[in-house]
């Protein structure tokens, strides 16, 4: 007879267990507040296609306290999500050739953050002054 | 034989999805949640008539289409796999039909209102 | 051993699936030097403190990917980490994570084993070549191509640092995963349209949600999370050109 009996480890709690998961976490958690700003986008431009009244109302939400305090952690999170998403892009695109050579990882995250400030950039100049 | 799952379709909206957001979602809730309310910057910069006009022209309605839907795919996605994450097995297609159809109703409402502007 | 040896506390988790209900966690101090692994700590255990404990290992030079287990958490081979890393904290081993316990820190690979099975680990030619015509030639850029992915010791580590395998075992998982990316991208290899479809599959790619821990973990640096992500695009490929071009699925 065997007295095989292999034990099944619970899961329960594992994301607290590695500072990796921690951190996994709260690369996931980003997405509630992507979704929520892009919520309150959505209802800016219902406001706006209701007229000027209906905008200015929505402006004058934007400046209460609790709408700032969202708005400068949610900041935090999509800061956290570009510098995450940078940092597995490229374990997802096909590796990068140059001269018959493989582009070196840390290159390509480089690369990426150059780019996106330049977005950012040329983005910011737009909105202020375009 | 392994069934071949629909998984890229909304994968491909989650990825395009987390392209925009890592690229203008700082900007973005910089300006409109931070500088324009506490008033770093003019009120212009958000003035009805500027963004009345923006939803004009179709590079800016496309501009505010993709930056209003897409990322809500990117989160609807995320937010749905973390459910298993979290040991929520249950209810996927309740769940899916929620998360996913309200970014689906994220991306018609937007497209529906900037056609009619 | 000599009276300069320093003694480190060795925690393991013990499970003997004839007494015990569930596992615990037995102590014990064990003399060392500074060359030793942690491997060598377990050996001490047994050969001179509990000759019960059970564990497995075979090369003690990290190649033949038998001696993985949890070191302080964290899936390491313990042929190839070191006592004195620790010193003097103490060290807690336990049996490789998301794999049930055979006994002590022995697994039940079982699952892996048939996974790997699953993903046919071997060159399927379009038509076998007969002794006259020779080997199968492949260029350095071609091996290159396959080189890093190649270099697999079905050690699990990676299977223990994911999650996704831990909370859904019928997820394909890293190192299969990675060794059928390894023989799809083999210019001799033509079973590719077969194996597509374990990839396409809710339990292929599509099991991953990137935690990227299985790369940091694995000691060949055979980075399987890049092999499955980038499986994430070429299945979305398949998706959708399929229809445009058909091939490999259904
Ligand atoms: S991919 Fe790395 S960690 Fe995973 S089994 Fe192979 S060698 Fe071990
Ligand atoms: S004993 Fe072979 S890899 Fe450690």
């Amino acid at each position: 007879m065997s007295t095989r009996k292999p034990y099944v480890r619970p899961m329960a709690g594992w994301w607290l267990k590695n500072p990796v998961y921690v951190r996994y976490i709260l690369r996931e958690s980003t997405a509630v507040f992507v979704g929520i700003y892009a919520v309150i986008l959505l209802v800016g431009l219902l406001r706006l296609s209701s007229g000027e009244a209906a905008w200015n109302n929505w402006l004058i939400a934007m400046q209460s306290p609790g709408a700032i305090l969202f708005h400068v952690v949610a900041m935090g999170a999509a800061v956290y999500h570009s510098v995450t998403w940078f940092s597995v892009a490229p374990k997802v695109m096909p590796p990068l050739m140059f001269n018959g050579e493989k582009v070196p990882v840390a290159k390509i995250v480089a690369g990426q953050y150059i780019f996106a400030g330049i977005i950012y950039l040329v983005l910011l100049g737009l909105i202020l002054w375009g | 034989m392994s069934k071949r799952s629909n998984e890229p379709i909304v994968w491909s909206l989650f990825g395009a999805g987390g392209v925009v957001v890592a690229h203008t979602m700082p900007v973005l809730i910089f300006v409109t949640g931070i500088a324009v309310p506490l008033g770093l910057v003019s009120a212009d910069v958000l003035a009805y008539e500027r963004l009345a006009g923006l939803a004009d022209g179709w590079f800016g309605k496309l501009f505010l289409l993709v930056i209003i839907s897409l990322p809500l795919w990117q989160s609807a996605h995320r937010i749905f796999l973390s459910l298993h994450d979290f040991g929520i097995t249950g209810g996927e297609t309740f769940f899916r039909v929620v998360f996913y159809g309200a970014a689906l109703w994220g991306t018609l409402l937007p497209l529906f209102l900037l056609v009619g502007m | 051993m000599t009276s300069n040896d320093k003694i480190i506390e060795i925690e393991v988790l013990r499970y003997r699936p004839e007494q015990d209900e569930k596992p615990f966690l037995q102590s014990f101090k064990v003399p060392f030097t500074d060359d030793q692994s942690v491997l060598q700590g377990v050996q001490y255990i047994k050969d001179y403190l509990d000759g019960s404990l059970s564990f497995r290992w075979s090369c003690r030079m990290a190649i033949c990917g038998s001696c993985g287990m949890m070191i302080n958490g964290v899936p390491k081979l313990s042929c190839k980490t070191f006592l004195r890393e620790y010193y003097p904290g103490k060290i807690t081993l336990e049996a490789l994570k998301h794999f049930p316990i055979e006994k002590d820190l022995i697994i039940d690979l079982s699952d892996f084993i048939n996974k790997l099975e699953s993903i046919k680990p071997y060159i399927i030619p379009a038509a076998p070549r007969t002794l006259e015509q020779g080997e199968y030639l492949q260029t350095p850029r071609q091996l290159d191509r396959i080189a890093q992915f190649s270099s697999c010791i079905n050690c699990m580590l990676c299977y223990a640092a994911c999650p996704q395998y831990g909370l859904k075992p019928d997820y394909l998982g890293p190192a299969a995963i990675t060794l059928l990316h390894r023989y799809n991208e083999d210019n001799r290899d033509a079973a590719k349209a077969e194996r597509m479809q374990l990839l396409n599959a809710h339990e292929g790619v599509w099991g991953c949600t990137l935690v990227g821990y299985c790369s940091d973990v694995c000691p060949k640096d055979v980075d399987p999370a890049a092999a499955i992500n980038r499986n994430k695009l070429n299945s979305t490929m398949d998706y959708f050109l399929r229809f445009v071009a058909p091939r490999g699925g259904n």
